[in-house]
C-alpha cells in the first residue's frame, strides 16, 4: 500500500494491527478446526478434553456408523437432489425472464418490472404462502423446497441489468442474420453471460444447500428431510437419533462425535466449492451494488 | 445509453405499429417470459391476495370462500395483547443491538485490513473470515450448541477453570441477546468488509501521497481521506438497514430460541410460526404477519425518501 514514512506510534500500531487480525482469523476458523477433530476422535475423548485441534487417537467410527444408517445417506441425496434440480430451475427461470425484461421497447416490460419490485417490498407472508403450498398439494414434497423461492428477485434484476449492459449491435446483427429473439437469447447473450451466469448458479446453489427453513415448514415426512434440518434436529432437538430403535438396542452409537461428523458432512459441500465461491460471490455483490 | 435507445427505436419503426403487432413480432420474448410470470403470480401475488385471511376467521375446512369476515378483530386482538408489547420490544432491541454492535463492524474490519500492507498476509485473513458467510445458519447454531454447552461445551469449560462456574448461555433470557450478536458478528463481519475494501480499493493513492507532504499524520490521513471514501457506501447500507430494521434473522432466531428464553428471544417472524404452523390459529398470524408487512413497507419508503433527501439517489 502507500509508502509512508512511519512514526514510532504507527509502528506500534501496525504490529498490533498485524496480530489483531491475525487473531480475528484464527477465531473465524478454530471452531470449524474442533469440530473436524472432534468427529474423528472418540466419545471417552470428547468428554475427557474440552478442546483440540488434534485427537490423541484417531478414529473414523463416527462416520462409519452415520453412514451406516439410513438417515443420513438419504438427506444428503435429498440435499443434492434439491441443490442441482433447484438451482437448474432456478438459473432457467431468472435469465428466461431477465433477458426479455431487459429488452426496453418490448410492451407491458414496465409494468412487469413494478409487478417484480412491489413484491420485493411487499409479500403475503409465511401463513398465505403455506395455505398456497399447501392448496397445490406440494405438502410433504421436495418440490416445495424448491418452487416457492425458485425465483430470488434481487438476482433477476441485477441479470436483468447484466444482459441491459450488453452492446444492443449484437443483437440487431443476430436478427439480421434471421435469428428469432429466442435464437439471440441462446446464441449470443448466454456465451457471453458466462461470469454472470457462474454467479447466480452458486448463489442459488448455496441458497438451496443451506436452507431448512422450507423444509421446516412443508415438510413432516422425515425421510424427506435435508440434511440441514436432519442436522438441526440431531443437534438441537436432541431427542432424535439417527437408526432405527432396534439399532439402538444392539450397541451403543458414538453420540458426540456422531453430531460433530454430521455437522463436517453438511459443510463438506461449502468448502470443496470455497474457492469459487469467495471469487464469484464477491462479484455479485459489486454487480448487486451497481443499480439497474 | 439514452441515445442509444433513440437511434435504436428510429431502427425499427415500433412506435407506428399497433401494441398488438408489436407483441407478435415480439413473441418469443413473451414466451421466454411466461414462466417467470407465472411463477410471480402464483407465488408471490397468490399469497398476496391470501393475506385477506387477516380478515377472516379462516378455517382450512370452509376454505376461502367459505369462512367468515371478521374485519379488524384479529388486530384489535393482536394490539391489546400483551404479546405485541413483548414482541415489539424484543424485535426493536434486537434490531438496535444490531445497528450498534454489528453495523460498524464490518467498516472497523475493512478500515484495519486497509492498513496491512502485505498483501498476501491481508488475502489470508481475508480468505479466513470469509468463510462463514456461507455456512447456513444451521451449522453455526449447531457449532455454537457444541461450544456453549453445559454438559461439556468448551466455552464452560474454560469458565469453570477461570472464574469456578458455568453459564447457562443457551438458555438464559440474559444471554439471548449477547449470543445473537456474537454470531451474527462471527458469521457476517468478514463478508461485510468485501463492499467496503472495494470502496476502498479504488481510491486515489495521490491524495495520500498529498496529505503526507502537507504533513499529515495516520490517523487524520485515516479521518480525511480513507474515511471520505467510504462515506457514501456506509450510508446507503445504513439506510438499506433501516429500511429492513425490522427484519431480524428468522433462522437464527429460531433456531436460538427455546422454552427458557423464549420471553426475549420471540420476534414477530418467529411468534407468526409459532401461533400459525405450530398453533394453527391462521387467520390471527396472518394478521401479525399483515402488521409486519405494513411497517417494513412504511420504513423501506420512508428510507428512500430518506436516501433520495441525502443526495445519494433513490433506493430503488
Amino acid at each position: 500500500m502507500h509508502k509512508m514514512h512511519n512514526t514510532t506510534a504507527g509502528r506500534v500500531f501496525d504490529v498490533f494491527n498485524f496480530i489483531f487480525l491475525g487473531l480475528v482469523g484464527l477465531v473465524t476458523v478454530v471452531p470449524f478446526l474442533y469440530i473436524v477433530a472432534g468427529s474423528f476422535a472418540t466419545e471417552s475423548e470428547l468428554a475427557t478434553r474440552p478442546f483440540f485441534i488434534i485427537p490423541e487417537t484417531i478414529t473414523t467410527d463416527a462416520y462409519r456408523y452415520i453412514f451406516s444408517t439410513d438417515s443420513v445417506l438419504r438427506s444428503l441425496g435429498v440435499s443434492v437432489f434439491v441443490t442441482v434440480v433447484g438451482t437448474f430451475i432456478s438459473m432457467i427461470l431468472t435469465l428466461t425472464m431477465a433477458y426479455p425484461l431487459s429488452r426496453k421497447t418490448m410492451v407491458g416490460r414496465n409494468f412487469i418490472l413494478n409487478l417484480v419490485l412491489f413484491s420485493m417490498l411487499f409479500s403475503g407472508g409465511m401463513i398465505p404462502t403455506y395455505l398456497l403450498v399447501k392448496s397445490l398439494g406440494l405438502l410433504d414434497s421436495l418440490w416445495s423446497l424448491i418452487l416457492p423461492l425458485a425465483i430470488n428477485p434481487f438476482n433477476l434484476i441485477i441479470v436483468k441489468t447484466f444482459f441491459q449492459e450488453l452492446p444492443r449491435e449484437l443483437e440487431d446483427a443476430s436478427k439480421i442474420d434471421g435469428c428469432s429473439e429466442f435464437q439471440t437469447f441462446w446464441k449470443v447473450m448466454l456465451p457471453l453471460s458466462k461470469p454472470v451466469i457462474a454467479t447466480f448458479t452458486l448463489f442459488y446453489a448455496v441458497f438451496y444447500w443451506n436452507d431448512f427453513f422450507q423444509a421446516l415448514l412443508y415438510l413432516t415426512d422425515t425421510t424427506k428431510w435435508p440434511i440441514q434440518l436432519l442436522l438441526q434436529q440431531l443437534v438441537m432437538v436432541a431427542n432424535v437419533g439417527l437408526g432405527d430403535m432396534q439399532e439402538a438396542m444392539l450397541y451403543e452409537p458414538p453420540e458426540e462425535s456422531t453430531k460433530l461428523a454430521v455437522i463436517v458432512v453438511a459443510t463438506v459441500p461449502i468448502l470443496i466449492f470455497y474457492p469459487f465461491l469467495q471469487k464469484h460471490f464477491a462479484k455479485g455483490v459489486m454487480l448487486g451494488s451497481v443499480k439497474g | 445509453m439514452e441515445e442509444a435507445d433513440i437511434k435504436y427505436n428510429q431502427a425499427t419503426p415500433d412506435k407506428k405499429q399497433s401494441v398488438f403487432s408489436r407483441i407478435a413480432k415480439e413473441k418469443w420474448l413473451y414466451l421466454m417470459l411466461l414462466p417467470g410470470l407465472i411463477y410471480f403470480i402464483v407465488f408471490k401475488y397468490f399469497p398476496m391476495w391470501g393475506v385477506l385471511i387477516a380478515f377472516q376467521d379462516y378455517s382450512p375446512f370452509l376454505g376461502f370462500l367459505g369462512s367468515n369476515w371478521v374485519g379488524f378483530d384479529h388486530f384489535q386482538y393482536f394490539f391489546s395483547n400483551p404479546d405485541f408489547l413483548r414482541l415489539l420490544r424484543n424485535t426493536f432491541i434486537l434490531a438496535l443491538y444490531d445497528l450498534v454492535f454489528f453495523f460498524p463492524a464490518p467498516i472497523i474490519l475493512s478500515l484495519l485490513l486497509n492498513e496491512i500492507r502485505i498483501t498476501l498476509y491481508k488475502r489470508t485473513v481475508q480468505t479466513l473470515v470469509y468463510v462463514p458467510h456461507f455456512m447456513s445458519w444451521v451449522i453455526i447454531a449447531s457449532i455454537s450448541y457444541v461450544f456453549l454447552t453445559t454438559s461439556g461445551g468448551a466455552v464452560n469449560e474454560l469458565l469453570q477453570t477461570l472464574i469456578g462456574r458455568e453459564i447457562n448461555f443457551l438458555a438464559s433470557p440474559e444471554w439471548f441477546r449477547p449470543m445473537i450478536m456474537g454470531q451474527i458478528i462471527w458469521k457476517e463481519t468478514g463478508w461485510g468488509t468485501v463492499i467496503f475494501l472495494a470502496a476502498l480499493a479504488s481510491v486515489d493513492q495521490e491524495q495520500y501521497e498529498a496529505a503526507i507532504v502537507d504533513g499529515a499524520g495516520r490517523f487524520r490521513r485515516l479521518w480525511h481521506v480513507t474515511l471520505p471514501a467510504i462515506r457514501s457506501t456506509i450510508v446507503i447500507l445504513l439506510i438499506l438497514r433501516l429500511g429492513n430494521f425490522l427484519d431480524t434473522g428468522f433462522q437464527q432466531i429460531y433456531l436460538m430460541s427455546n422454552a427458557m428464553n423464549r420471553s426475549v428471544a420471540d420476534v414477530f417472524d418467529t411468534y407468526v410460526y409459532f401461533v400459525g404452523i405450530t398453533e394453527g390459529a391462521f387467520s390471527y398470524s396472518t394478521a401479525v404477519g399483515l402488521f409486519k408487512s405494513v411497517v417494513g413497507i412504511v420504513l423501506i419508503v420512508g428510507a428512500d425518501r430518506l436516501a433520495k433527501k441525502l443526495g445519494q439517489g433513490g433506493l430503488f
